[in-house]
């Protein structure tokens, strides 16, 4: 009942341990601190740099004439949400299925290479994919366009989709799809009925991460939507977007511009921090 | 001449409510057996896990099978409705005929097996995402089943054979998974009900209940023999002495001994089932 003492470790030793392990410790805390800090930093200069140039004329007029003040960033703000609602229906259908088919049907040996694919491309630097819609889309049709940059962004967001997709599908109980063929229902429904139904928060979630990655691209829009210092009225005809307009700004002389290149950080930002909290909110509604 | 090959369903519409569909046939005697089976084996890759079973399962009876863990009882009781065909590489030979039909006929469709013979499992398993009322009528609802009174009817119907109905009926629309071990176990047994299969495969329905839910669930199987023929795998002898009718001693894939139960936990025929049921090893 009671420890040999020959089991216990020397009182220097105990102590030596237990300061290592408080060493330890505030290494990691500081870790951590590391990772949080960045994010503090970037909110903070865009606060203080930008949060004086947003105004109501910032989101709800067109960019002035150089030199002239005043003018906003709305038809950026409207061209970045139209991109994104375009490269949601290419990429969420896309992806969605072939996560269902990676979870569902492949077969290992298919699998295998399909997530490969997907690594890989989710890897693939995003100006590449501004290069590949450039030739697929704009050098055929002989003109920059909405269409192409939603094209461009909507395949970014196929690889992610479908691997986000994928992981929640497989997350669902197998005795879940058990019971519904039980029943002799057939597999297509079970899977759109039960198993997607039950795994639709985690997709959502997928989908939005994607969103909100490339939400901020600009290089994949350089080549393909190329910006536009006007409303856009035809989605066949540049689009402007607010990385590209941040971009335009911030290389530009004009004190005015750079100021306006803060702000629409700053709203490029919180458009993508909000959705991060909708990610949250619905990831934690999960059981 | 076959019910396997038809169309997925034919939805069960109003007009036709009141008897069970499979009671058509009557339930004569001589009806022959549910399941006559012969020189049955199923492979899993190259382990066979089932070696010549020739069994007849007699229809509107229940049937227990037991044996050691990894005997091939729940693999057994999974090929009765192509179950097993969800693991990659399955291989069967022999014949399983289902009321006279080969259930392993190329034309057949699984998906309308599953519909005559459904199953219950040992771990409950309602969906997380459907209600109580969406968790019983699922079944039905997916294959087409629209009319409003008669889904009403069949769900209060499914809940009473399952002896749940007085414990939900107020609240049909909380989340399946709210209700209680014994209880959900009881849910899944009226969601297979309700789409009325004339078989009813359970695979240790009540290895995750208490006492008194395991009572609750082996009473229903006694009301359920009326009706539905029952195949019960269970790890319980005495569950398996007290509900069934006719029981099978499964021994590494093979049929050892099947006879009324009364006779196999008395004065058994195989001293490998005596062994057994007297506890002496498994």
């Amino acid at each position: 009942m009671e420890l040999a003492p020959t089991f216990l470790p020397s009182p220097a030793r105990q102590s030596w341990r237990r300061w290592l392990s408080r060493g330890v410790t505030a290494l990691m805390g500081l870790s951590a601190l590391a990772v949080i800090t960045p994010l503090f930093l970037v909110l903070y200069f865009l606060i203080r740099e930008g949060a004086s140039s947003l105004d109501w004329n910032f989101f709800t007029q067109l960019p002035k004439p150089a030199g002239e003040p005043g003018g906003g960033m709305a038809n950026a703000i409207v061209g970045t949400l139209e991109l994104l609602g375009m490269a949601a229906s290419v990429g969420v259908p896309i992806g969605v299925m072939g996560g269902v088919y990676l979870a569902e049907y492949g077969s290992a040996r298919a699998n295998y290479w399909l997530r490969f694919a997907a690594d890989v491309l989710n890897g693939v630097p995003s100006i590449v994919w501004g290069m590949v819609v450039y030739a697929l889309l704009v050098v055929p049709f002989k003109t920059f366009s909405a269409y192409a940059g939603g094209v461009a962004l909507g395949l970014m967001m196929i690889p992610l989709v479908m691997r986000t997709t994928e992981e929640v599908l497989v997350l669902v109980p197998q005795s879940y799809r058990e019971a519904g063929l039980a029943l002799g229902i057939a597999r297509w429904k079970i899977i759109t009925v039960i198993v997607i139904k039950t795994a639709l928060k985690g997709i959502v979630t997928g989908v939005l991460i994607a969103l909100a990655r490339v939400a901020g691209e600009t290089a994949p829009l350089l080549f393909t939507a190329l910006g536009n210092n006007f409303w856009n009225h035809n989605l066949g005809e540049p689009i402007a977007a607010l990385p590209l307009q941040i971009f335009a700004y911030a290389i530009s002389p004009y004190d005015d511009w750079h100021r306006q290149a803060w702000a629409g950080a700053l709203v490029l930002m919180l458009l993508i921090l909000g959705c991060n909290v909708i990610v949250r909110f619905f990831s934690r509604e999960r059981r | 001449m076959s019910n396997l090959v038809s169309p997925p369903t034919q939805p069960e519409t109003a007009a036709a409510p009141a008897p069970p569909a499979n009671h058509s046939k009557p339930a004569a005697a001589d009806e022959g057996p549910a399941f006559d089976i012969r020189g049955f084996s199923l492979w899993y890759g190259a382990r066979q896990a089932l070696d010549g079973v020739t069994i007849r399962v007699p229809a509107r009876r229940v049937t227990a099978i037991i044996g050691p863990s990894g005997c091939g009882k729940s693999t057994f009781l999974r090929a009765l409705n192509r179950m097993h065909e969800l693991t990659p590489g399955t291989r069967i030979a022999g014949s399983l005929l289902f009321f006279g039909e080969d259930l392993y006929a190329p034309a057949v469709d699984p998906v309308v097996v599953r519909r005559r013979v459904g199953m219950v499992f040992q771990k409950s398993n309602p969906f997380p995402t459907m209600s109580i009322e969406e968790n019983v009528l699922v079944g039905l609802r997916l294959n087409g089943v629209r009319d409003r009174a008669f889904l009403q009817g069949r769900l209060e119907e499914s809940l009473r054979m399952a002896a749940l109905w007085e414990e939900v009926k107020d609240h049909l629309k909380r989340p399946g998974i709210s209700l209680s071990g014994g209880q959900q176990q009881r849910l899944c047994i009226a969601r297979a009900l309700a789409v009325q299969p004339e078989v009813l495969l359970m695979d240790e329905p009540c290895s995750a209940l208490d006492p008194l839910a395991t009572a609750k669930i082996e009473e229903l199987i006694q009301q359920l023999r009326e009706r539905f023929t029952v195949v019960i795998v269970t790890h319980n002898m005495q569950q398996a002495a007290r509900c069934s009718d006719r029981t099978a001693f499964f021994y590494l894939g093979k049929l050892v001994e099947f006879d009324d139960t009364r006779r196999v936990f008395t004065t058994p025929s195989n001293p490998q089932t005596e062994a057994y049921v007297s506890g002496r090893f498994g």
